[in-house]
């Protein structure tokens, strides 16, 4: 009992804590969160679906030590993409820069959301639309009124 | 207009089912290349055999004044699709072409023993034990083969084996016009 409540405990461990032993060692503990952020969403070229900090590929490797030499030399966030793409093609970016080749990337979920409400949007007008024609008209209203009325005075 | 409303999501589904159909024989491990139509970047890197000499693009000129169209070719013995390649190469070059050798993240004493049991197909090779020279080439893995025009320009890049196949398909016209556009200088 106790052996599965100790598996049960287990879950509640995070992957994340135990993968991130990094040796990386820098001259200015401020690079640090830029390096993570960079490695974060730099992407590994060999691998399809990981970025450079989740990937032990040799070539990832490389480039990690690659960005951590980049940012020592006192290079910005952007140079470092810069030299990266220039090198490695947009492939290397999880966050692709807004370009000719990516605006529709960056637009379709702004479009899509449109198009989405725009359809919710007509069919709540239809639905309107199709109660009012249910709905009774004035007329059949007075003789449900009268019959109301005189089904009232037959039960007195 | 009710009919068309009717019919759009079919048209949807078959503008997105030819969409993923057209997208299906394509490679994603294939990444578009940064560095085609851009010069060979600048080195001056060890020599595999002759540790005391260095090696430069301007190199890739060889022995005639014009420059010469080379294929670079990224190697390694930790390689195994290398060893696959590694005859065809030895068949270009004996057909004349001239390979250059990137020696890429390896050990020297084992690539000097690889290409004297195998045949050293390359007019001489980079040794690039770091990878530094890889890095700046985008190569992300070994085979690579990158074509490069008698003014130093890459014109094409291959990532993989190169065999027959390939060759034909992907080389051998563009080396040829390359070729003869050298030599027509």
């Amino acid at each position: 009992m106790i052996n599965k409540f100790g598996l049960f405990l287990l879950l509640f461990i995070s992957c994340d804590l135990i993968a991130g032993v990094d040796v990386v060692s820098f001259s200015d503990e401020s690079l640090r969160p830029r390096y993570q952020q960079l490695i974060q969403e730099l992407r590994c070229p060999k691998c399809q679906n990981q970025n450079l900090a989740d990937s032990n590929s040799p070539i990832s490797v490389d480039l990690r030590n690659q960005v951590q030499r980049l940012l020592e030399e006192g290079k910005s966030n952007d140079q470092i993409k810069t030299y990266l793409t220039s090198r490695y093609s947009d492939f290397i970016l999880y966050r692709p820069q807004v370009k000719q080749n990516t605006w529709a990337l960056w637009a379709a979920p702004i479009v899509l959301l449109l198009i989405g409400l725009l359809i919710l949007y007509r069919i709540f007008q239809r639905q309107k639309a199709t109660v009012f024609e249910e709905s009774v008209s004035s007329q059949d209203q007075a003789r449900l009124r009268e019959l109301l009325k005189n089904s009232n005075g037959d039960s007195n | 207009m009710n009919r068309l409303t009717l019919f759009m999501p079919l048209i949807i589904c078959i503008g997105l089912g030819a969409f993923l159909f057209s997208s299906l024989g394509k490679d994603p491990q294939e990444l578009p290349s940064a560095l085609v139509g851009q010069p060979f970047p600048e080195f001056s890197i060890e020599e595999l055999n002759d540790p005391q000499r260095q090696v430069s693009v301007a190199d890739f000129r060889g022995d005639s004044e014009n420059g010469q169209v080379v294929l670079v070719n990224i190697w390694a013995t930790w390689c195994f699709a290398c060893r696959i390649e590694h005859p065809y190469l030895n068949g270009l070059a004996e057909q004349g072409v001239a390979i250059i050798g990137l020696n890429y993240k390896d050990n020297r004493i084992l690539a000097k023993e690889w290409l004297d049991e195998r045949g050293d197909p390359y007019q001489f090779s980079i040794f690039d034990p770091r990878g530094t020279l890889g890095l700046d080439l985008g190569v992300y893995g070994a085979p690579e083969t990158y074509l490069v025009d008698a003014q130093g320009m890459i014109r094409h890049r291959r990532v993989g084996v190169v065999d027959e196949r390939i060759w034909n398909k992907e080389f051998r016209e563009l080396y040829n016009q390359l070729v003869d556009e050298a030599n027509d200088q």
